[in-house]
């Protein structure tokens, strides 16, 4: 009957676009981080590695405040050995994050960074920041982990605090299996983990 | 809408293969009649409809001092979660999907369904879901308390146990709209009657049909949204989870790309069914049908654009602050087209006020108000003052009860004599129409002052200078909820006692489903008739 050809076809159309529809559920998450990266977004996008800058802009100084957060279990010790700093744009600056690891075993951690306002992200560039890696600590063990990061001198001029905040993270139950997953992410040169 | 002129060969129960429905129990089980399946709809929203109103009473009752008294804050976060779930997925959604499973086919002129078994399957595994979500009621750990719209990662890292059973509530919910969606439109692309074109559909129709549109788009995010939960929670993934490279930001921007449409898709059938109501009591067709139409359907496109709005304090860079500050005060337009349509509907119409007629109109001024709110929360700058407090909650519960649950009060009342045969007793209708109207406005109305004041919404306890709004709205809440028992009261009495019906009902309706008898025999239209 042509009627029931014409209901069968148009089933098998709506169908089809509902599978779509959850494929796309999950094609938010790449495009989600595609857009973050390209706009610099949810203060994710961090340029790596040596920034080619050469002038300093000594015109004048950007607050950087450093902020660090522990998740509820995490229980290592974690803060900035410097609250704040002033630098100039296209200086090279070099500072510190303090970490223990109070508990009686091993752990592994890493930090996430995440800047606010999300506009300055890519306008900070880290030539080397701890959070590359993962941070082994024995127990009861202590350590000074470096940053070197250097502001863009083409920060817009009506940013004039920018605030860099870690999370660290307890990665000792899932270091062995995300060991590949980690190198790859470097191979890439990703900030984010 | 065209006024539809009808040509009925016969609509009579007389042809010898027409049979009258199966006895017993199998009738209900293995049906795949459309107005069986409507009612189990109909019948099962109002169950979910009264079981998240207990919980909505106990969160009340909770608030009606500050203080903790009655439950812990545990139990009460589970209880505003609940309600939230329920009150959407499982009073609002299948009573729309029960008003159109008996409307739409009588309204188009078809016999049936486009998918008569498929329509059996999406309800009966309805029930399922609910059984499964409120299961967890009783887990060690207790319900979902993270609130109706989940945030990971409270609803992932933080979770009771439960969650995985939500999760898989959620999961069948989902597959049952999907199905439903695709049945009416089915139904409406290939079902109507020779002569009825889409301009000619009633209001009602042409709602849904949108609607449904919007549930094939949204509901399958909403799976994707809760799957990725589930591969959070048991298979190690990190969609959500910051240490692992996820970001909970993302969830909020899946959830509410499902979320914004979703809540259109709790209304536009109810702008449908208002529609319908209005010129009938009017006495005067629907002004402005065509632009009615087109503003439904803009109302759903802008739908998609405008969901970071849910979540203007997340950190948005300005850009997008702006982009969907002004993406949803746009949705206004439409929605004041129809507000302004209704409007001229009445304007000099011989207008009388039956009970359906009044929760119309209780629906075009609250729902109105509702509207305005909504336009206030829009307001990127003010939204940080507003967001999270009571505010947001008098706002959505303007719209999603003297909006949606009040055009689905009304509808029953408008098509009650048509399916059981029994004219409304006016006095009864109306003494639940004006207990609840008083009802809701003393209950979500000094919401808006205690959320403009700063109350978050969410708290089982509060300060002090919320005590006075807040046993107000208890007291308001306890009127509306047990004016309910008198809602269900008027429908077991119209189903058992009456005065018989006619066909035409109510004096100035208008639409195909006021030329078949009442009550509707069990089958209509196997012929179909001649719309001109």
């Amino acid at each position: 009957m042509q009627e029931s050809v014409k209901t069968k076809r148009l089933v098998v159309r709506l169908a089809t676009a509902a599978v779509l529809m959850f494929g796309f559920g999950f094609a938010l998450v790449p495009l989600y981080e595609v857009f973050c990266d390209i706009t610099g977004l949810n203060g994710k996008n961090f340029t790596q590695g040596p920034a080619a800058i050469t002038a300093v802009d000594r015109s004048r100084t950007v607050k950087v405040q450093f902020v660090t957060v522990n998740p509820a279990e995490m229980p290592w010790e974690f803060k900035p050995t410097e609250r704040t700093m002033r630098v100039f744009p296209g200086e090279d600056k070099v500072t510190a994050f303090y970490a223990k690891n109070p508990t009686p075993e091993w752990m592994v951690a890493q930090a996430v960074p995440s800047v606010t306002p999300s506009e300055a992200a890519q306008y900070l560039h880290k030539v080397n920041c701890f959070c590359f890696d993962r941070q082994p600590l024995d127990a009861g063990a202590d350590t000074e982990m470096p940053l070197v990061f250097v502001v863009d001198p083409e920060l817009p001029k009506h940013i004039t605090t920018i605030t860099l905040s870690y999370a660290l993270y307890d990665l000792t139950e899932t270091d062995n299996q995300q060991v590949t997953l980690r190198s790859q992410d470097n191979d890439k040169g990703r900030a984010s983990l | 809408m065209a006024t539809v002129d009808v040509d009925l060969p016969h609509v009579k129960d007389e042809d010898p293969h027409h049979h009258g429905p199966a006895k017993g129990i199998g009738r209900w089980l293995f049906t795949t009649n459309h107005k069986d399946i409507g009612s189990m709809y109909l019948i099962f929203s109002l169950c979910m409809f009264m079981i998240g109103g207990i919980m909505a009473l106990i969160i009340r009752a909770e608030l009606f001092q500050p203080g903790l008294q009655l439950v812990e804050p545990n139990f009460f976060n589970q209880m505003t979660t609940m309600h939230g779930l329920i009150m959407v997925f499982g009073a609002v959604m299948p009573a729309f999907v029960g008003l159109a499973n008996w409307m739409i086919p009588m309204q188009i002129g078809a016999p049936d369904m486009a998918l008569p078994r498929m329509n059996n399957w999406s309800f009966w595994i309805l029930p399922f879901a609910f059984l499964i979500l409120l299961s967890s009621l009783f887990m060690p750990g207790g319900a979902p308390n993270f609130g109706w719209t989940f945030y990971a990662p409270l609803s992932t890292t933080y979770a009771p146990e439960s969650v995985t059973f939500f999760i898989f509530g959620v999961h069948i919910m989902g597959a049952s709209s999907i199905m439903g969606a695709i049945n009416i439109i089915a139904t409406i692309l290939n079902m109507r009657a020779p002569g009825m074109t889409l301009m000619k559909m009633p209001l009602f129709v042409w709602t849904w049909l949108i609607t449904a549109f919007l549930l094939i788009a949204v509901m399958p995010v909403l799976a994707g949204v809760v799957t990725m939960m589930l591969m959070d929670i048991h298979f190690g993934t990190s969609f959500f989870n910051a240490a692992g490279g996820g970001d909970p930001v993302l969830f909020q921007h899946v959830f509410w790309f499902f979320g914004h449409p979703e809540v259109y898709i709790m209304i536009l059938p109810a702008f449908g069914i208002i529609s319908e109501i209005i010129p009938t009591f009017a006495r005067k067709r629907l002004f402005g049908y065509s632009s009615m139409v087109y503003a439904v359907a803009s109302i759903a496109l802008l739908s998609f654009v405008v969901w970071a709005h849910h979540m203007f304090t997340v950190g948005m860079p300005l850009v997008g602050e702006v982009f969907f500050m002004f993406a949803t005060m746009l949705i206004a337009v439409p929605t004041g087209v129809k507000v302004f349509n209704w409007i001229a509907t009445m304007f000099r119409g011989s207008m009388t006020f039956e009970t359906p007629m009044l929760f119309a109109l209780a629906f075009v001024v609250l729902f109105t108000i509702g509207g305005f709110s909504g336009l206030m929360l829009a307001i990127a700058p003010a939204d940080f003052q507003y967001h999270d407090t009571y505010f947001v909650v008098a706002h959505f519960h303007y719209v999603l009860v003297p909006g949606a649950i009040f055009s689905i009060m009304a509808a029953t009342y408008y098509w009650l004599p048509k399916w059981t045969g029994h004219q409304l007793n006016e006095t009864m209708g109306k003494f639940h129409f004006w207990l609840s109207f008083v009802g809701v406005n003393v209950t979500f109305f000094p919401m808006h002052f205690v959320g403009l004041a700063g109350m978050p919404r969410r708290i089982p306890d509060y300060a002090l200078q919320f005590a006075d709004f807040n046993s107000m709205a208890s007291v308001g809440a306890f009127i509306f909820g047990f004016s309910q028992l008198v809602f269900i009261y008027n429908i077991i009495q119209n189903v058992r006692v009456g005065e018989k019906a006619t066909a035409q009902v109510w004096e100035g309706a208008n639409g195909l489903e006021w030329t078949i008898p009442s009550p509707a025999p069990y089958h209509t239209f196997s012929t179909p008739p001649k719309v001109d």
